[in-house]
């Protein structure tokens, strides 16, 4: 089967997930859900050979998904009542949809056919990743030879969001010390 | 005392035995990263996740015994510091910022491509650790009991 058909199941897929996530009454089976979108990214992301990115998000996935788990389980967040949609704001939003959606198909059909023509900069390292870093994993030379600027940024990030969470949780413990003098 | 906390000793004894081949995965995947898919994020992830069935399945207190989390904190706090030192070494070297100066090595060779290999190590120890460090850090308030944890 082309590529296309099997992305097309994947993407229905995804989107049946969400529903059934948004749907569901059990807070565990809609985390289940979401974790389906995920998985079916991942998938898409083989499909289209990208393996090191299918890799990451299939493991993130699962990260992300033992977090939700924790953080939602014991909670009877299922108990809010949904939101109430009036007339003209579901006829609003379903006419925003459409035109949003018949124009993206204007403007997707203006699109280049899906990696035809490879960029100069990736004809570039497909060219010489090989002999300039000797690399057999060519995203590995562009992540960390050519872009390894970036990838100290991203490195950066994390360690500047794992910095404020410990400063978030550490500010709650010393009140409480302080409340017990 | 051990056998109350965390999950039941069936996911206990799996645990224990599948443990091994996780880290392994995930080194494999770290020192891989330069030859086959992965490299230092996924690796790191999958580290994380193996901290973390431990923390599951024996519970935060027997964790807490095994892990020196403060060790654990110093060395994810080093990683960012040790990436700029080995950018700072390509400086050292008459060269840019990040230039790759180490021995190349061959294609296709585990000890190839110079930098990307402890490049790679730093990333996924620093992903690893900080991701797991902040579900630990996440878990230490209880919702069930409020503020008395």
């Amino acid at each position: 089967m082309p590529v296309d058909i099997w992305l097309i199941f994947l993407l229905s897929f995804m989107i049946l997930g969400s529903i059934v996530a948004l749907e569901i009454k059990d807070i565990l089976s809609s985390i289940v859900a979401i974790g389906v979108v995920g998985l079916a990214v991942s998938t898409a992301f083989l499909i289209l050979q990208a393996p090191d990115l299918a890799i990451v998000q299939f493991l993130f996935e699962i990260f992300a998904l033992i977090i939700l788990v924790r953080a939602f389980i014991r909670k009877d967040y299922h108990q809010l009542e949904p939101a109430r949609l009036g007339r003209l704001t579901a006829a609003l939003t379903a006419l925003t949809l459409i035109a949003v959606f018949a124009f993206s198909v204007h403007a997707f059909k203006g699109l280049p056919e899906f990696g035809r023509p490879t960029l100069a900069t990736a004809q570039y390292y497909l060219d010489h990743a090989g002999q300039q870093v000797k690399s057999a994993n060519i995203v590995s030379a562009v992540v960390l030879d050519y872009r390894a600027y970036d990838t100290l940024g991203e490195v950066t990030v994390l360690f500047t969001a794992i910095l404020g969470t410990f400063t978030i949780l550490r500010v709650r413990k010393a009140k409480k010390e302080g409340g017990e003098k | 005392m051990s056998e109350k906390q965390g999950l039941t000793v069936i996911v206990k004894t799996v645990t224990r035995a599948i443990l091994p081949v996780i880290f392994l995965y995930g080194f494999y995947i770290i020192l891989h990263g330069h030859l086959s898919p992965g490299g230092g994020f996924g690796g790191g992830v999958v580290l994380a996740l193996a901290f973390l069935s431990v923390m599951l399945a024996y519970g935060r207190p027997t964790a807490q015994k095994w892990l020196n989390i403060r060790i654990l904190h110093d060395v994810e706090s080093s990683g960012p510091l040790l990436f700029l030192a080995v950018g700072l070494l390509g400086l050292a070297a008459g060269g840019a910022f990040l230039l790759n100066v180490l021995g190349k090595g061959r294609l296709f060779n585990l000890w190839s491509s110079g930098f990307i290999l402890p490049l790679n190590i730093i990333i996924g120890v620093k992903v690893g650790l900080s991701l797991f460090l902040a579900v630990w850090a996440l878990t230490e308030w209880d919702p069930e009991k409020g503020d008395d944890t």
